[in-house]
């Protein structure tokens, strides 16, 4: 056997909170990685696994600090060595592609520079003939117009070829150690699969190591050779990708693995057509950006009916209109054609025109709790501010009330005194839901509110919107790009693309054969755990991306 | 270039126009506003309600404001700056004699604050939370909240009074040593730098940690690259528009600066022939001054604009 060419023995790694106090975020994980090997570390947010991705590198966040243990790479100890050696051996020993390609790529200058830069900074290769390489690599990665494309900003590129052309930044000095982290999460499912397939080529042709950072056990299962599950910073398990998918030992594992495939819901049975009351229906809405000539429609003549006590769920990648429909029916972005009818009556088309009343029954909930709620006010006030505005409730019964909308979204009452920035994600989305039923609305327009939390986390706030529409009874309109939560939690979905609705049906009938096909284009690139699925897929589902 | 960034150019412009033409609108009416009658003033003892009139004809001020605005405008734009009511010569002369002292004083003071302001910024913000850092930025708050007159009283006092080390008064046109030109602008071009470095040094101190910040620079490390490639390669390309608007915001305050130190080392400037305006209710001069110093701040401001809008490649490269 060949000596391994990553060994991280009993690592700790510590963080302080901004009281100083210091807590341990990595504690006691070994892990080695042979020669050749893929190595997968699989884990929800917090877990650690980016934290170990670095410090292979030899980098710790702020606030990260190294404590104890071993993490060598080829032979050296990243964490023992000085900075100027650690960064001696970043982009040759070890390196690394980022999530997100386009918060890794430098705005303003040309994407060449950026690529060949380990080059230039290691002195492997001169310009021309790190470009040359850079040329090549574009060309194995399956990038669009390789001699040229480099030539171009980062803005002026998709992000699935952004992310391509990372991992070619990431591999222009011949690493012995690649670490991939979450390279794929901020991609379209259809997206994804190019990109999967151009990493899985680039490994395999170059016999490189790599560490595969992700949450995705699907997606991990295609391109790992092993797979390690972290949780809290330590090792839950750590076995072959085939062990691990088909004889999980550690309960951890087995939840992963079935979080990955959601139960449907229990629904009462359903109602009769003719006995539904349409609560919110959109005809022939047409919206977009732009004035005059300019004009870009986002939002093509779409129509739909949401029946009391239903969820509607709307899909389709980045881009094809659905936040722009829920920002549209919300009087946010006024509709330019089309009508928007609550409980049969027309509503104006913007927001300001549109009575309390009116604003009061259509509420709609962000996908970023971060955002979407004021970091300086409290949560009491932001769950009473609606309550005064709507209702005109003060004081006493203000508090009650908003203590009764946290035991709602099964937080605690206190929580009615803290900062949004002293809760978790997850709190966060159920506060920012909270916000929405203060105003007793009929409908909830949901953008994406589960798409940034962890899958665990993301099924309780989904548990709990459907226990909430059972007892409100609660109509949702539920935008995502999951097909699978959209599958689980819906009545009916409807799928858009390019700002048309193109397919509607009930979940059930999603393999049905009479689908169209970018249902099942979206079908099909959902990741399996089935190890074979990437290299089972035909050619054609890649589009040019 | 992409037309979106001509666009936004043209727009900045315009905008600069709009607020020049807006401007003189204010500045007519407010030095309408100053107290007392020149014509009576001119006229002294010998003043009668007949020679008063008589005189205001002359000048000029008689007519409806209205009317007074529409003929110094045109006049103005037809480069005709009309003539001191006081001195009885053309303001273009004026002008002429006095703009090219205050602009030496000014390009002295901008040569040498720009240079020293970004480089303590800059290294401020690498060694962020060092000695040094603390020092500069305790430096720069410091010199912020003293005014410009104090600390120009208080050199002088030090310089002028106690060691006699320099003149008191700056501008000796006789100077013909090199060293006596050097006397004479140290102070006044001391204090300037002084006053007008501190808001550069914490701007630009504030745009470099905010790119230092982020995920490409963090990306970039990983790549091995060192701390100053970091920092002139990859952060300063990205903190150019918000430098360039600091170095823009410091020159403006320059410009009231300038009004303040010229009159205290008596400096025969552009602020100082206005201040000088200003005593003797010289509205024409006023006005053509306050013109200058308008369109000296939106040059500025403008430039500003322009230069973050061509450092962005997101506008000019599509």
């Amino acid at each position: 056997m060949t000596a391994p060419l990553v060994q991280i023995d009993d690592l700790h790694i510590a963080a302080e909170t901004d009281s100083g106090r210091s807590f341990g975020i990595i504690n006691g994980v070994s892990i080695t990685v042979a020669p050749g090997e893929i190595e997968a570390l699989i884990g929800e947010s917090g877990s650690g696994k980016t934290t170990i991705a670095l410090g292979l590198l030899g980098h710790f966040r702020t606030g990260c600090h190294f404590v104890s243990g071993r993490m060598v790479v080829n032979g050296k100890d990243m964490a023992r060595l000085s900075e100027a050696e650690r960064a001696a051996l970043r982009g040759r020993s070890v390196s690394y592609v980022a999530q997100s390609a386009a918060a890794a790529f430098n705005p303003s200058l040309r994407i060449i520079d950026q690529v060949i830069e380990i080059a230039l900074i290691h002195h492997t290769l001169d310009r021309a003939a790190a470009r040359a390489r850079a040329v090549e690599l574009f060309r194995d990665l399956g990038l669009p117009s390789p001699e040229t494309i480099g030539d171009r900003y980062p803005h002026q590129v998709s992000g699935g070829q952004l992310q391509r052309l990372a991992a070619a930044m990431a591999v222009i000095g011949d690493p012995m150690l690649v670490i991939f982290d979450e390279p794929t999460t901020a991609l379209d499912v259809t997206t994804q699969i190019g990109v999967l397939r151009a990493f899985k080529r680039l490994m395999r042709d170059k016999g490189m190591t790599g560490i595969y950072v992700s949450h995705d056990l699907a997606v991990v299962a295609q391109i790992a050779d092993r797979i390690t599950v972290l949780k809290n910073g330590e090792v839950q398990e750590q076995g072959t990708t085939a062990e691990i998918l088909t004889n999980a030992q550690h309960p951890y594992t087995r939840d992963l693995l079935a979080a990955f495939a959601p139960r449907p819901r229990a629904r009462p049975a359903a109602v009769a057509p003719q006995e539904q009351t349409i609560v919110l229906e959109g005809r022939n809405i047409l919206s977009g950006y732009g004035k005059g000539k300019g004009f870009i429609p986002a939002v093509r003549d779409v129509s739909f009916r949401l029946p009391r006590g239903a969820s509607l769920g709307v899909i389709g990648e980045s881009g094809c209109g659905k936040s722009t429909l829920a920002r549209t029916l919300a009087g946010l972005l006024p509709a330019s054609d089309g009508q928007v009818i609550l409980s049969g009556a027309p509503l104006p088309a913007e927001a300001r025109a549109r009575s309390k009343e009116e604003l009061r029954r259509l509420q709609i909930v962000f996908q970023l709790a971060d955002t979407a709620l004021n970091p300086a006010t409290q949560i009491g006030d932001i769950l009473g501010r609606p309550l005064t505005f709507f209702h005109g409730m003060r004081g006493r019964k203000r508090a009650d009330r908003v203590a009764e909308l946290l035991d709602m979204v099964r937080l605690p009452r206190d929580f009615a005194q803290r900062y949004p920035t002293e809760l978790s994600g997850g709190q966060k989305q159920r506060v920012n839901f909270a916000r929405a039923l203060a105003a007793e609305p009929e409908v909830i327009l949901c953008d994406e509110i589960t798409s940034a939390l962890d899958t665990v986390v993301a099924a309780a706030v989904l548990d709990l919107l459907a226990e909430l529409q059972r007892e409100l009874g609660l109509s949702y309109l539920f935008i995502s790009h999951d097909i699978s939560t959209v599958r689980a939690f819906c009545d009916e979905v409807m799928v858009m693309y390019a700002g048309e609705a193109v397919d509607r049906f009930a979940p059930a009938q999603m393999d049905a054969p009479e689908r169209h096909p970018y249902t099942r284009l979206l079908v099909s690139s959902l990741p399996q755990l089935d190890p074979g699925w990437l290299d089972s897929l035909p050619e054609v589902l890649e589009r040019g991306v | 270039m992409h037309s979106l960034a001509v666009k936004l150019i043209l727009q900045r412009i315009a905008i600069s126009l709009l607020t020049l033409l807006f401007v003189s609108v204010a500045v007519f009416l407010i030095t309408g506003l100053l107290p007392s009658d020149l014509a009576e003033d001119l006229l002294g003892q010998a003043v009668t309600p007949e020679a008063a009139a008589a005189l205001r004809e002359t000048l000029g001020l008689d007519g409806s404001p209205l009317q007074r605005y529409v003929s110094w405008m045109t006049g103005f734009l037809q480069g005709d700056l009309g003539m001191s009511l006081v001195s009885q010569r053309p303001i273009a002369d004026l002008i002429r004699e006095r703009l090219p002292n205050s602009v030496t004083l000014a390009a002295i003071t901008m040569a040498l604050t720009i240079p020293f302001a970004l480089s303590l910024g800059i290294l401020a913000a690498v060694y962020r939370g060092s000695w040094f850092d603390r020092a500069a930025s305790a430096m720069a708050v410091l010199l912020i909240s003293i005014p410009e007159f104090v600390i120009a009283t208080v050199t002088v006092i030090i310089f002028a009074v106690w060691l006699r080390w320099l003149p008191a008064l700056s501008f000796s046109p006789d100077a013909d040593s090199i060293w006596e030109v050097l006397r004479a602008y140290a102070m006044p071009v001391g204090v300037l730098v002084l006053s007008s470095c501190s808001q550069m040094i914490r701007l630009s101190r504030a745009a470099v940690i905010d790119t230092l910040k982020t995920s490409y620079i963090e990306n970039a490390t990983l790549k091995g690259a060192r701390r100053w490639r970091l920092v002139f390669r990859h952060a300063l390309p990205n903190a150019v528009a918000p430098i360039v608007n600091s170095i823009a915001l410091s020159m403006s305050s320059l410009l009231g600066g300038v009004i303040i130190i010229e009159t205290i080392f008596n400096y025969p400037g552009l602020a100082k022939l206005m201040v000088d305006a200003v005593t003797s209710r010289d509205m024409p001069l006023i006005q053509t001054c306050a013109m200058l110093f308008t369109g000296f701040y939106l040059i500025l401001i403008t430039a500003a604009d322009i230069i973050a809008i061509l450092s962005n490649p997101r506008l000019t490269d599509r």
